[in-house]
C-alpha cells in the first residue's frame, strides 16, 4: 500500500450554531488523493463539517469552532489570520442544488478567475476551456459558451458547478450531496467524473446514498448525533464495520 | 346500507338564500367602490381631456404642455364680442387697438397659457429625489440585508423604518422646512443674519454656516427622498433577498470577497427588481404636495426653472413650480370660474395621464424583467 499523505487533519472537533452544539470530538485525518464519503442519517452534522473545511459556515451567524482544530497540510485554517478567499480557493466547493449564477456558461467558469484578479483574456480562454474538460463538459457546451448557465440540464449545470470549482486548481474539492437532485442517469456521469478527478484532487463527498459511497469512494466515514463513529476504508466500512452502529446504518436496519 | 339515492338532493342546495345574499352584498360593494372611480375619472376626463386634446390633427395640444403659465384677460370688445387672452396675448391686443375701451374687464391669475413651469418643476423635484432616496436607501439596503446580522439592534432599526413610511407626508414637510430650509450647513462667505451657527474656515473668508438651503429645488428634493425612503429601502431588501442563496454560497465557496459577491453575484440580479419597485415610488413623489409646499414650490413664477441662471448650479437653489401644488393652488387659492376650469381640469388631466404612465411604465418593465431572470 502507497503511504498516505495527510490533506486534513481534523483534531478533536466540537462545533455549534449559537448554542445548539452539532459536532462533538471529531478526529480524523482526510488522505489526499483519495475520495472520502461521509454518510450518517440528517441531521448527523456531517454537512457542518464538510463546510468547515473551507469555513463557508462563517455567514451563519452564531456558527463557531468550540474546540479542537482542522488542518489543512498543517496549517490551523481558523488562524485568525487567515485570507479566507485563498483558503476558498484552495478548497472548493460543490452544493447540493446546483447553483450556477445567472451568467453566461464561460463567465461562471471564469468567475473565481476573475474575482482573483485574473482578466487576461486568452489566459481565461485556456483556464475556461480546461476546466470544461475536466469537468467533461467541453463537448456538449463549446458551441455556446456564452450563452446562459440556465439552459443547461440539471446534470450539465452540476457539471457546469464542478468546473467553476476546479478552475482555480484547488487541493481540496468538498462535494455536499452533488447528485442529490439529479437524475440517475446524470448521476452516473458525475459518479464517473469524480473517479476521473481524484487523480488531480482530494475529494470529499457528502452523501446519502450507500450505493453511492461504496461506488466511487476510497475511505467511509459514517457519522452520528455530531459524532464520528467509524472511519476507515470503505470495503471495510461496508463489508466489516466494527461498530454496530454503522452495521445498523449500511444494512438499512437502522431505525 | 349506503343508499345512493341520498347524493340526489331535493329542492335548492343547502344555505341557498344565505349564499345569494352574501353574495349580491360583497358583490354590491365592488361595484360600488369600482363605481366611485369610475365617476371620479370620468368627470375628469370628460373635463380635462378636452384641454389637452383637439378635434383635428396633430389631436394634441402642445401648447398646453409647453406655454407657461400666464394671467387671463376676459373682456368685451366695443362690438360685444367676448376675448379670452393670456397676458402676453392681451397686452398685444392692447397695443393693436390702441384707444379702444374693453369692457367687463376681468382678470384670472394662473388661468391662461400652458402649464410648462409645473410640468418641469415635478420632474426635477422627482428626478432629483429620485436620485437621492436611491443612493442612500439601496445603500441602506445592502447593509441591512447582506452585513448586518440578526440582531435586537437591527430590528429595532427595521422597524423604525417601517414606522418612517407611516408618518404622514406634511409632517416630513414640516422636517424639511426645519432642517433642509432653515438649518443645514453651507459654505458661503457671508453667513446670514439668521445663521444657527457660523463656523470659520480658515481658508479664505469661508464660514460653515448653519443656515439651511432656503426654500429650493434642493431642499425639495432632499424632502421627498426621505418620504420614499422607507419604500426605497423595504423595497429593495426585499428584492435583494430575492436572489437566491446559492448565489452567495457559491461566489463565496470559490474565493470571492463579500463585497465581490454583493457586488457581481447580488446587486446585477436584484438591481431590476429594485428599479421596477422605485418606479411606483416615483408616482407618490410626483404625486406629494405636502412636502414641497414649504421647501421647494412657488404658485407663480415667470420663468421656466432653468431660464436666468447666472450658473447651472444655481438650479439647485432656485424655486420651482410643481404639478400637485399648482394643481393646489388653482382649486383653493383662485376664485373658481367657468374660465379657470379650462386651467384646473387640464392640470389634473395631465396630472393623471402622467402617474398612469409611470404606473404601467413600471407594470410593463416588471413583466418583462420577470420573465427574463428565472432561476
Amino acid at each position: 500500500m502507497v503511504s498516505m499523505q495527510t490533506a486534513i487533519q481534523i483534531q478533536n472537533v466540537s462545533f455549534a450554531y449559537g448554542a445548539k452544539q452539532v459536532l462533538h470530538d471529531v478526529c480524523m485525518d482526510i488522505p489526499a488523493r483519495q475520495v472520502t464519503a461521509y454518510i450518517g442519517p440528517s441531521g448527523c452534522g456531517k454537512s457542518t463539517l464538510l463546510r468547515c473545511f473551507n469555513r463557508i459556515n462563517d455567514r451563519i451567524s452564531g456558527a463557531h469552532l468550540t474546540a479542537g482544530s482542522i488542518r489543512i497540510h498543517d496549517v490551523d485554517i481558523n488562524r485568525a489570520d487567515i485570507d479566507l478567499q485563498e483558503l476558498r480557493r484552495r478548497v472548493g466547493m460543490v452544493f447540493q442544488k446546483y447553483n450556477p449564477f445567472a451568467k453566461s456558461i464561460y463567465d461562471n467558469v471564469a468567475f473565481s478567475l476573475r474575482v482573483a484578479g485574473k482578466t487576461k483574456r486568452s489566459e481565461l480562454d485556456d483556464i475556461v476551456e480546461d476546466a470544461l474538460k475536466n469537468a467533461a463538459l467541453w463537448d456538449e457546451v463549446k458551441d455556446r459558451l456564452h450563452s446562459s448557465a440556465f439552459g443547461l440540464s440539471g446534470g450539465q449545470q452540476q457539471r457546469l458547478c464542478i468546473a467553476r470549482a476546479i478552475a482555480n486548481q484547488p487541493e481540496i474539492l468538498l462535494m455536499d450531496e452533488p447528485c442529490a437532485a439529479l437524475d440517475p442517469l446524470a448521476t452516473l456521469k458525475i459518479e464517473e467524473l469524480i473517479s476521473e478527478l481524484k487523480k488531480q484532487y482530494t475529494i470529499i463527498i457528502v452523501t446519502h446514498n450507500m450505493a453511492q459511497a461504496t461506488r466511487c469512494s476510497d475511505q467511509t466515514a459514517f457519522m452520528y448525533l455530531g459524532k464520528l463513529v467509524e472511519f476507515g476504508p470503505t470495503m471495510q466500512i461496508f463489508e466489516n464495520p466494527k461498530d454496530p452502529q454503522t452495521e445498523a446504518y449500511v444494512t438499512g436496519t437502522f431505525g | 346500507m349506503f343508499n345512493p339515492e341520498t347524493l340526489i338532493r331535493k329542492g335548492l342546495p343547502k344555505g341557498h338564500f344565505k349564499d345569494v345574499a352574501a353574495r349580491s352584498f360583497l358583490g354590491g360593494i365592488t361595484y360600488l367602490v369600482v363605481s366611485i372611480a369610475v365617476l371620479l375619472f370620468a368627470k375628469i376626463i370628460a373635463d380635462g381631456a378636452p384641454v389637452l386634446f383637439k378635434p383635428e390633427a396633430p389631436f394634441v395640444d402642445f401648447e398646453f404642455l409647453t406655454a407657461k403659465n400666464e394671467t387671463l384677460h376676459v373682456f368685451d370688445d366695443a362690438q360685444g364680442n367676448r376675448h379670452q387672452l393670456p397676458a402676453a396675448a392681451y397686452s398685444q391686443y392692447v397695443s393693436q387697438h390702441e384707444g379702444a375701451t374693453q369692457f367687463n374687464e376681468q382678470t384670472y391669475s394662473y388661468s391662461g397659457g400652458g402649464i410648462a413651469g409645473p410640468i418641469a418643476g415635478t420632474a426635477l423635484l422627482t428626478i432629483g429625489s429620485m436620485i437621492l432616496a436611491l443612493f442612500f436607501g439601496v445603500s441602506a439596503a445592502i447593509y441591512l440585508s447582506e452585513y448586518a446580522k440578526q440582531s435586537p439592534f437591527i430590528h429595532a432599526i427595521r422597524l423604525a423604518i417601517l414606522n418612517l413610511a407611516g408618518i404622514p407626508s406634511i409632517v416630513f414637510g414640516l422636517f424639511g422646512f426645519s432642517v433642509f430650509v432653515l438649518a443645514v450647513p453651507v459654505i458661503t462667505s457671508a453667513p446670514s443674519d439668521r445663521s444657527l451657527l457660523a463656523i470659520p474656515l480658515l481658508i479664505g473668508d469661508y464660514f460653515l454656516s448653519f443656515q439651511g438651503w432656503n426654500s429650493s429645488l434642493m431642499a425639495g428634493c432632499a424632502t421627498l427622498a426621505c418620504m420614499i425612503l422607507p419604500v426605497i429601502i423595504t423595497a429593495s431588501e426585499e428584492s435583494l433577498r430575492a436572489v437566491p442563496q446559492g448565489f452567495r454560497d457559491a461566489s463565496l465557496a470559490m474565493g470571492a470577497t463579500r463585497w465581490q459577491t454583493i457586488r457581481k453575484c447580488v446587486l446585477p440580479f436584484s438591481l431590476p427588481g429594485i428599479l421596477t419597485s422605485s418606479l411606483l415610488a416615483i408616482t407618490r413623489v410626483a404625486g406629494e404636495t405636502a412636502p414641497i409646499m414649504f421647501t421647494a414650490a412657488v404658485a407663480a413664477k415667470d420663468d421656466l426653472p432653468w431660464q436666468g441662471l447666472k450658473n447651472p448650479f444655481d438650479l439647485l437653489s432656485s424655486q420651482v413650480q410643481a404639478l400637485p401644488y399648482h394643481i393646489y393652488t388653482l382649486a383653493a387659492r383662485i376664485p373658481s370660474s367657468e374660465f379657470t376650469q379650462r386651467a384646473q381640469y387640464g392640470s389634473v388631466f395631465v396630472f393623471l395621464l402622467l402617474v398612469a404612465f409611470l404606473s404601467l411604465g413600471s407594470m410593463i418593465l416588471r413583466a418583462k424583467l420577470r420573465a427574463k431572470l428565472k432561476w
